[in-house]
C-alpha cells in the first residue's frame, strides 16, 4: 500500500455512511489515472462486516482498524488511530467524504502530521503529472483549481454528489482484509461522547413530495410566508426552506432542504429568493425540473435551474399564482 | 470566563464578484463587505457566556484594513477588546497559514474558550477553527448548537456539555474539558444589534494591530490555489424575460407544455 491511495470509510454505530461509496468511486478513478494501488480503511469496533463489503469492490486491500476506544467517534481517538495507520501504510493520497465528522477530525490529523487538506472538492483532473483538485469558493459563485505543495501524504475530501455511486466498480475476486492494530489509551481522549438523538421525529417527509416550493432569505419576513404557502397549496406541493429561514424559526426544522436538512428530488422544485449556497443545492439538485426566482442575476441557484426569472419575488410570485390558477381553471 | 472569538469579514451576500488580475482573488474595490454570518452567532454565544460568568471577550480578525469594521461592530455589541491581524495577502493563505497567524495572536492572551463560526462564506475551508485547536493544543468540537457550562469541583466552571449537529437531523451531546475551541453553527441564538450606547463605548476600546512580522510566524504552504474562475454551466438554464406578469405567464406555459410538471 505504500505510495497508494487510501480511502477512509465513514461509519457510525456500525452503519456505513453511504457517501463513502462515492469517495471510493473517486478513488478508483484516481488510482487508475495515476497508476497507484488503492486501499480502504474501515475504523471502529465490530465493523468487520463493512470491511467485507468493501472487499468485494475493485480495490487492492481493505484495512480493518478496530479498537474499543474507536467504538464511538472522537476527534482525538480518530486522529491518534489514523496517525498510526498512516505510519504503517505510507499512502500518497488519503481521500474521505466531506462529512460533518470528517470536517471535525481531518484538519487536526493533517496538521498533526504537518500536512494540509484540500476540502469539499467537486472533482479533480490530471495536468501532466500534477493532480489538480477543484473546489468551490464564495458559496459556489466561483470554482478554484488547487494543487498540493510539500510532501505526501496529501489529504482531500469530496463533496456529497460529486461522484456517482452507480459508477462503482466491483472486484473480480475478493480483496484481502488486513487487520491493523493501533494502540490508544483512554487518557488521550479528551472528548466524552454522550448520546446520539434526533430532535423531533420528522413530521413531514419531503422526499416523497412531487412539488416543492422552497423559500429563502428573499422572503424577508415570516409575515410574507402565506404568499409561498398559497402557491404550494395551489400546486399540491409542500413548502420547504433554506437554512436561514429555519434558523429564524419562520418554518420548522423538518422543512429544511440541504446538507443539514432533507435531500429531495421532486418533479418540480421552485426556489424562491434562495441564492443557492452549496449547502442548499446538494439537497435539491436531483430535482427533475428546477425553477429559480431571484433578484440577483449572479445567484448560484441559476446554475442548477432549468428555468430562471431575475426579479422581485414579491411581484413575480403573486403573478405566478394567478397564472397557475388560470391554467388550472 | 475569558473568551476569544475569531471573526472574518467576507463579501456581502449579494455583492457582484469580479475576478482580479491575479486570478486567485476578487476585485475588492467596488464591493461591500460584511461579517461572516456564522461568526456573528459565535460572537453572540461568547457575549452571553461572558455576561453569565463574567470575564473578558477579545475579538480577533485576520485580513486587510477593512476588517477593522468587523472588529468595531463586535466591540459595539459588547466585546472588550480587539486584535487585528493585519495581512493584505490573507487571501493567498491556506487554512494552515490562517490558523498559524490566528494562533500566534490567540496566545497573546489567556482564555478559557475560543469560539468561531463553522466556516466562512468566502474561502469556505471549514478547517481554520479545527487547525487552530490543534496548534493551540486544545480539545475541540464543531458545528455546535448549544453550550452548557458544567460546575467544577470547586464550584467554578468545570467543563462544557455541547450539542453537536450531525447530518440528517441527528445530534449528539459531548463533554469537553476547558480550555477548548468550538465552531458554532448558525441559528444557535439570535445575534443582538449594537446599541447607541454600545457604539459610543466601543470608541474607547482598544484594537491592537499585529502584522505578520509582529507575530513572528513562519508559514509553509500545504496547498496552492492556481486560479479561481466562474464555473461553466453544466445545465442549460432558460432565463425568462419580461415584466413580472409576462414572465409568470411564460413560465407557466413552459411548465405545462415543455416540462409537463403542472
Amino acid at each position: 500500500m505504500a505510495d497508494g491511495i487510501l480511502v477512509v470509510a465513514e461509519q457510525r454505530q456500525g452503519n456505513l455512511n453511504k457517501v463513502s461509496w462515492e469517495t471510493l468511486v473517486a478513488a478508483q478513478q484516481l488510482a487508475a489515472a495515476v497508476g497507484r494501488k488503492l486501499g480502504v480503511a474501515v475504523m471502529g469496533k465490530g465493523v468487520g462486516a463493512i470491511a467485507e463489503e468493501f472487499a468485494g469492490k475493485k480495490l487492492d486491500e481493505v484495512l480493518l482498524v478496530e479498537h474499543d476506544l474507536l467504538a464511538d467517534y472522537t476527534p482525538d481517538g480518530y486522529t491518534l488511530a489514523l496517525q498510526q495507520v498512516l505510519q504503517q501504510t505510507s499512502p500518497y493520497l488519503v481521500l474521505m467524504p466531506h462529512t460533518y465528522q470528517v470536517r471535525e477530525f481531518l484538519p487536526k490529523l493533517a496538521t498533526s502530521t504537518g500536512r494540509g487538506v484540500i476540502g469539499d472538492c467537486i472533482g479533480y483532473r490530471k495536468d501532466g503529472n500534477q493532480l489538480v483538485f477543484v473546489r468551490q469558493m464564495f458559496q459556489g459563485k466561483t470554482n478554484a483549481d488547487v494543487t498540493f505543495a510539500g510532501d505526501p501524504p496529501y489529504f482531500a475530501t469530496f463533496q456529497a454528489g460529486a461522484f456517482r455511486v452507480d459508477q462503482l466498480a466491483g472486484g473480480t475476486g475478493k480483496a484481502s482484509v488486513r487487520s491493523l492494530s493501533v494502540s490508544l489509551d483512554a487518557s488521550q481522549i479528551r472528548t466524552r461522547p454522550l448520546e446520539l438523538f434526533q430532535e423531533a421525529k420528522q413530521a413531514v417527509d419531503l422526499s416523497q413530495a412531487e412539488v416543492i416550493v422552497a423559500v429563502g432569505r428573499g422572503i424577508k419576513a415570516a409575515e410574507n410566508l402565506p404568499l409561498v404557502q398559497k402557491l404550494a397549496e395551489l400546486l399540491g406541493g409542500e413548502v420547504a426552506a433554506s437554512r436561514p429561514i429555519c434558523d429564524e424559526g419562520w418554518l420548522p426544522l423538518d422543512r429544511q432542504i440541504g446538507s443539514s436538512g432533507q435531500t429531495v428530488a421532486p418533479k418540480l422544485y421552485l426556489a424562491l429568493g434562495i441564492s443557492g449556497a452549496i449547502q442548499h443545492v446538494v439537497g435539491m439538485k436531483g430535482s427533475r425540473t428546477i425553477v429559480a426566482i431571484n433578484k440577483d442575476p449572479n445567484a448560484p441557484i441559476f446554475e442548477v435551474a432549468d428555468y430562471g426569472i431575475v426579479g422581485d419575488l414579491f411581484e413575480i410570485v403573486p403573478a405566478l399564482t394567478e397564472e397557475i390558477q388560470k391554467a388550472k381553471a | 470566563m475569558n473568551i476569544i472569538v475569531c471573526m472574518k469579514q467576507v463579501p456581502a451576500k449579494d455583492a457582484p464578484l469580479r475576478l482580479d488580475q491575479s486570478s486567485v482573488w476578487i476585485k475588492e474595490a467596488d464591493i461591500s463587505f460584511e461579517t461572516n454570518e456564522p461568526d456573528t452567532f459565535a460572537l453572540e454565544e461568547g457575549l452571553r457566556l461572558k455576561e453569565k460568568f463574567s470575564g473578558e471577550l477579545t475579538v480577533i480578525s485576520l485580513g486587510p484594513e477593512r476588517v477593522k469594521q468587523t472588529i468595531k461592530e463586535a466591540l459595539a455589541k459588547g466585546a472588550d477588546r480587539g486584535i487585528h491581524v493585519l495581512d493584505d495577502q490573507f487571501y493567498q493563505l491556506d487554512p494552515l497559514g490562517m490558523a498559524v497567524e490566528l494562533a500566534a495572536a490567540v496566545t497573546r492572551g489567556k482564555c478559557d474558550l475560543v469560539l468561531t463560526g463553522l466556516q466562512s462564506d468566502d474561502h469556505g475551508f471549514a478547517q481554520v477553527g479545527v487547525i487552530l485547536a490543534e496548534l493551540l493544543g486544545l480539545p475541540h468540537a464543531t458545528i455546535i448548537k448549544q453550550i452548557e457550562v458544567l460546575a467544577g469541583p470547586s464550584g467554578g466552571a468545570g467543563g462544557i456539555k455541547l450539542k453537536r449537529e450531525l447530518e440528517g437531523g441527528w445530534f449528539q451531546w459531548v463533554e469537553l474539558p476547558m480550555p477548548a475551541l468550538l465552531t458554532i453553527q448558525s441559528g444557535i441564538n439570535k445575534p443582538r444589534y449594537a446599541t447607541l450606547k454600545g457604539i459610543m463605548a466601543a470608541k474607547k476600546k482598544e484594537i491592537l494591530t499585529l502584522s505578520r512580522a509582529d507575530l513572528g510566524v513562519r508559514l509553509t504552504a500545504t496547498q496552492k490555489v492556481e486560479r479561481i474562475y466562474v464555473p461553466t454551466k453544466s445545465k442549460k438554464t432558460e432565463m425568462i424575460q419580461g415584466s413580472a406578469r409576462e414572465a409568470a405567464a411564460r413560465l407557466v406555459e413552459k411548465l405545462k407544455h415543455e416540462a409537463r410538471v403542472i
